[in-house]
């Protein structure tokens, strides 16, 4: 007599031991397959984020070692390093990148102080709350380009209601330091409510009690701040930080609109820009995205190991 | 089932247009007023041959290039007739993306046009481009303020000095702003002082010493009492604003600048007067300006593009164009012709005008013409143009023997594709 398939003695019952064996068989059978659906499942999406994310990524790595300008396709070839040692001994690259650097830490630094006080209002507005939310979030809800747009306008002579403060004739986005400094303003006033809100998240995990066990041991409120708000919101602040971190590296639509890189005001991404589309050198432009991508993943990498950031749904030691 | 047949039904019906019937040919070009009653026109002479379809590109110049190359590198069959500007169609020629005039069209093309427009469509001794209009810049001044035009670029210094001192407006405008105004300029200067930009093959920097006299003579120009304090933010509207403000003495711009001073101050418009472009040592080079109509390497009628394009650009279309839009024509008689728009009607400024009433400027822009220069004809102009405008600006910091060398290096990294465009 053949022997039954596992699955028929575990429908069966069977004797004792032999059952046990037979139950993990058709456990591991029925799990085995159940995974083969998983994959199966999976696999469309797998097939999408291969094509749509991989193999770009691939493409610009391979572009990056090959002399590759769209107007002379006949002289394309591989140049191995060439291309990085090119961006990477240029003026105008570190000068993007010095700027980038500014907007970005300063940029987050400011949101990061005005998105907690805001966090802070929006958590403990006990009237209107939902008004208040509302209208702290509708810069964020207007689409970048156009709030640029507004903040162009805004600083042109003539007719912009703010330059018209300033003194007559000043055109504060033709000059380096004031057209960063509005840079960073339209950034702030665009980013301050995301930050806000992924802070309202963070304190709205800290218990309560705590604060009111802390407050019986006659804590002042800056010290229940920085001693057990803080510390309890530790998580949400690197998320956030490193959200906003990762986003203001990547900077691109605003300075577009405000002055497209004059003025010595490109940053990483207008400089890619400019070289992959204006220029279209597919070399030079796919080695600089390659050389952000690979600044992103250090930021990344920094915030996650050297602070311990750790991904929203993760433990403490950022394993899911 | 249903929607997909309805679906299925109108693809092939929106893919059967073209390829049934008279054929369609897709013209890109800029925003250009009366654009459409020119396609209007030829689209009637062809009698059902095939039928243009005005296509608009975005307004600025960089969006429109930016266009017009990202569609042409990807092979898109939906474009057949670009307006091009004379900047880039050696880039597009060198690419492969645009088809050369050969035969009885080049002829066509080359019967009665000016030379200078020509050589912007002319790589190689090939031509890829019909000159669809040209421009020249010219100085234009106040003659009140200024009784007598000067020729040259000191001249221009020691009257702004003069009206100064006589507490009048004294400002000559330039684009001095960062980007192509300012690259204009130079090679203005550059033509004026012996030089250009590159060799004529287009090839190699060539700079040198005329580049230094151009750079010294723009750094003293900046500095002078003829610079307008935003100097470094002007470009040409501003510059234009500036003159009909009251503001400025002269400006050195397009000849746009007439039909705008007579709509918007018809009162400065009898004081309103111009003169060739100044120099070093006297009259200036004008860089000249324009569009040319290439044809596609992607169209699927190239043979009928070209015939449409021959249309386009005739002189009839090209007067009409002037006249109504300020765009100065290519062909040469068509500045000579005295008659109106409707010659079965009386001639009158208003109403019926003629290229006499329209452009009383013709024959000084006619001589800038045969004097004219173009800019660097190379497939990395954008790149060479970004590197100048940026190393140039602000024209008041430039330091004629470090600034010459530093454009050398930088413009020689742009050529061969190897430099960082900023």
């Amino acid at each position: 007599m053949p022997e039954p398939a596992a699955g028929t003695v575990a429908a069966a019952g069977g004797a004792e031991p032999a059952a046990r064996g037979a139950h993990r068989a058709a456990l591991s059978e029925g799990r085995r397959s159940e995974r083969r659906l998983g994959w199966l499942l999976c696999l469309p999406a797998a097939v999408v984020m291969v094509v749509v994310t991989i193999y770009p990524i691939v493409y610009a790595l391979l572009l990056s070692f090959q002399r590759a300008d769209l107007r002379f396709p006949s002289d394309n070839k591989w140049i191995g390093l060439t291309n990085y040692v090119t961006v990477l001994t240029n003026s105008f690259w570190w000068h993007a990148f010095a700027i980038t650097m500014i907007v970005t830490v300063v940029s987050v630094a400011v949101e990061l102080v005005l998105g907690m006080a805001l966090a802070m209002i929006m958590h403990r507005t006990l009237l209107g709350r939902g008004l208040v939310r509302t209208l702290a979030l509708i810069p964020y809800g207007i689409v970048t380009v156009v709030a640029a747009y507004g903040w162009r306008y805004a600083w042109t002579p003539g007719y912009g209601y703010l330059a018209n403060v300033l003194a007559h004739n000043s055109a504060p986005l033709t000059q380096q330091a004031p057209a960063v400094g509005i840079i960073i303003l339209a950034e702030i006033w665009k980013t301050t409510p995301f930050m806000a809100l992924l802070l309202m998240a963070g304190l709205a995990i800290v218990p309560d009690d705590l604060q009111r066990a802390a407050s019986m041991d006659g804590a002042t409120t800056w010290q229940r701040f920085t001693q057990v708000t803080l510390p309890l919101m530790k998580p949400a602040i690197l998320v956030a930080l490193l959200f906003r971190t990762l986003d203001a590296v990547r900077i691109y639509d605003n300075i577009y609109v405000l002055t497209n890189g004059a003025q010595g005001t490109s940053s990483l991404s207008i400089l890619t820009y400019h070289n992959l589309i204006g220029g279209l050198n597919l070399g030079i432009g796919s080695t600089m995205s390659i050389l952000m991508f690979i600044a992103v993943a250090i930021i990344a990498f920094i915030f996650i190991k050297g602070f311990g950031t750790a991904a929203p749904g993760s433990d403490a030691t950022g394993r899911r | 089932m249903g929607a997909a047949a309805i679906m299925a039904g109108t693809l092939l019906s929106a893919c059967g247009s073209g390829s049934t019937g008279t054929p369609v040919l897709n013209l890109y070009a800029y925003p250009q007023q009366h654009r459409a009653d020119l396609v209007k026109r030829c689209n009637q002479q062809a009698h059902g041959k095939y039928r243009i379809d005005l296509n608009l590109l975005p307004r600025t110049a960089d969006q429109q290039r930016e266009q017009l190359v990202r569609r042409l590198a990807a092979g898109d069959h939906g474009m057949d007739i670009l307006g091009v500007d004379v900047t880039w169609t050696a880039e597009l020629a060198k690419a492969g993306w645009i088809l050369p005039w050969t035969g009885s069209n080049r002829q066509q093309v080359e019967h009665g046009t000016l030379p200078a427009p020509l050589s912007t469509a002319t790589i190689n001794g090939q031509l890829y481009g019909a000159p669809n209009n040209t421009n020249v810049q010219l100085l234009w001044y106040r003659s009140d303020l200024m009784p007598k035009p000067p020729s040259t670029y000191q001249g221009l210094i020691d009257e702004a000095t003069r009206l100064k001192k006589a507490g009048k407006p004294h400002y000559v405008e330039v684009t001095g702003a960062q980007y192509e105004g300012l690259v204009v300029w130079f090679n203005s200067v550059l033509a004026a002082a012996g030089g250009s930009i590159l060799n004529k093959a287009g090839t190699q920097v060539s700079l040198g010493k005329p580049a230094v006299t151009a750079l010294s003579t723009m750094h003293k120009f900046a500095n002078s009492a003829a610079a307008d304090p935003s100097l470094s933010n002007t470009q040409e509207d501003p510059a234009r604003l500036a003159v009909e403000g009251g503001t400025a003495a002269a400006e050195i711009n397009w000849p746009y600048v007439y039909a705008s001073m007579a709509a918007d101050k018809p009162a400065m418009l009898k004081n309103f007067k111009w003169a060739p472009i100044p120099g070093i040592t006297g009259t200036g080079k004008a860089t000249i300006g324009g569009e040319n109509l290439a044809v596609s390497k992607y169209s699927d009628h190239p043979d009928l593009a070209f015939t449409a394009a021959l249309c386009l650009r005739d002189a009839a279309n090209q007067k009409y164009g002037a006249i109504l839009d300020g765009v100065p024509p290519t062909i040469e008689s068509v500045y000579h012709d005295t008659r109106p728009l409707d010659p079965s009607k009386k001639a009158d400024a208003k109403t019926n005008p003629s290229m006499v009433t329209a452009y009383p400027m013709r024959q000084a822009i006619l001589d800038e013409l045969h004097t004219a220069v173009s800019r660097p004809v190379t497939a990395t102009y954008q790149n060479v143009s970004t590197v100048t405008s940026t190393l140039l600006s602000p024209p008041q910091a430039i330091q004629p023997v470090p600034t010459e060398r530093e454009l050398r290096s930088q413009i020689d990294k742009a050529l061969q594709s190897k430099g960082v465009l900023p």
